[in-house]
């Protein structure tokens, strides 16, 4: 693979995770625990989304325009995302979106912290700039994770529920295909063996802190950054997708 | 102040800039914030300006290319070209002085951190922000998360006031 393939193809990776996950957490708007916590999530996704929209808009630079970043996150099909399989996992309950959102914020720090050094001037500018963004989402998750689990009975339960539901996703953040080696070699992204070693520290941490117990990893799905996924992306895009595809061309 | 008719010069499409307000916060103009990078004059009357943005999802980041675009053609540019660069990235380290003091006077309380390079993005934990309205350090946080990107909701235990702290980045 040519390093400008490799770019593209991990510019869409990282969109498509933060456009999935931010889509996630819109399903919340007006639907939170608390008024402070509506607002918390729906500013997450925005986050989310604005992240998106610049790997987006340099992916879509990569090949001239033809296609648009608004073409590249509405008009492809499932295989064609590249997003972790955890991000695309239905809600549940508040702690199963908690969890789900610290596993995932803490994987984002890691990779921004580490795209930061990238050989690539706009990966760089954009992940300088996310990784802030990411530190605060990081922070809102843990003290969340660390509250369920240290709070009541019912808290705690609810909690270690969602980790042994989402733990098998969690590999899948860290596989490596042909864009990997690509820009490994190049020096524009980082080897992600090196971020899972940092993330299993950081995610243990705060785990332990929170009273729960680290699943079995008996039962790993992967597949995500090839396009393979749970059957829930595709309802994910069927609803995301439903007005570009029923109104073509549509402007605001 | 710019009147029409005469051709643009760099001088005078920053002046002009420097009259667009943020429209979260109207005491502050884009200038102030700190995200114009460079504004160039070609031949023709054409204006290029490069921005950083803020945060990345900012809504408001639309409005600032619409309201550049609108108020240098009002002054006669003929084209202009908004061009947005990622690196190096915005910080509310770029505030000017008197940015921060309007903003308090504007009941907003400026960021108090000096964050660098992200690594000192939360400062001392233990911080007690200043309210703008009564100037206690008796304060606490209500959310991180608040009405725009950049801002945190804390409250006054001094004066009784919620109030908004716009949070280093």
């Amino acid at each position: 693979m040519n390093t400008k393939d490799a770019v593209y193809n991990f510019c869409l990776r990282m969109a498509d995770n933060n456009l999935i996950s931010g889509q996630r957490l819109t399903e919340w708007c007006s639907r939170g625990p608390i008024l402070e916590e509506d607002l918390a999530m729906t500013n997450l996704a925005l986050d989310l989304f604005g992240q998106a929209e610049s790997f987006f808009d340099y992916a879509a630079s990569l090949n001239g325009n033809v296609k648009s970043a608004d073409d590249l996150a509405f008009l492809r099909s499932e295989r064609q995302y590249y997003n972790n399989l955890l991000v695309e996992q239905p809600n549940g309950d508040f702690a199963v979106t908690m969890m789900k959102q610290f596993l995932f914020s803490a994987f984002q720090k890691l990779m921004y912290e580490a795209l930061t050094e990238s050989n690539d001037d706009t990966i760089k500018g954009i992940s300088t700039k996310a990784l802030k963004e990411a530190k605060y989402h990081f922070r809102h998750s843990s003290e969340w994770v660390i509250r369920l689990g240290k709070g009541t009975k019912e808290s705690h339960e609810r909690v270690q529920l969602a980790i042994n539901e989402l733990w098998r996703f969690t590999t899948d953040m860290f596989e490596m295909n042909a864009t990997d080696e690509e820009l490994i070699s190049t020096g524009i992204s980082a080897n992600l063996e090196t971020i899972y070693g940092k993330w299993n520290f950081v995610v243990g941490e705060i785990l332990k802190e929170a009273t729960l117990a680290i699943p079995d990893a008996a039962k790993i799905i992967k597949g995500g950054c090839n396009g393979m996924h749970t059957e829930h992306l595709g309802h994910i895009l069927t609803e995301m997708q439903y007005l570009q595809r029923a109104y073509p061309g549509a402007t605001w | 102040m710019v009147t029409t008719g005469a051709h643009l010069t760099r001088k005078m499409v920053w002046n002009l800039l420097s009259e667009i307000p943020d429209p979260d916060i109207p005491v502050i103009s884009i200038t102030e914030l700190g995200i114009v990078r460079d504004v160039e004059v070609l031949q023709d009357d054409k204006i290029v300006v490069t921005l950083t943005p803020s945060y990345s999802g900012c809504p408001a980041m639309q409005l600032f290319k619409e309201d550049i675009k609108a108020v240098l053609r009002q002054y006669g540019a003929k084209e202009v070209e908004v061009k947005i660069i990622h690196s190096p990235a915005w910080t509310t380290d770029w505030l000017s002085k008197e940015a921060k003091e309007k903003m308090r006077k504007h009941g907003i309380a400026p960021p108090e951190d000096w964050c660098g390079t992200a690594v000192k993005l939360f400062g001392d934990a233990k911080r007690k922000i200043t309210c703008p309205h009564c100037g206690k350090q008796d304060t606490k946080l209500t959310s991180q998360f608040g009405s725009t990107p950049c801002k945190a909701l804390w409250f006054c235990n001094g004066c009784n006031q919620p109030f908004e702290y716009f949070k280093c980045y």
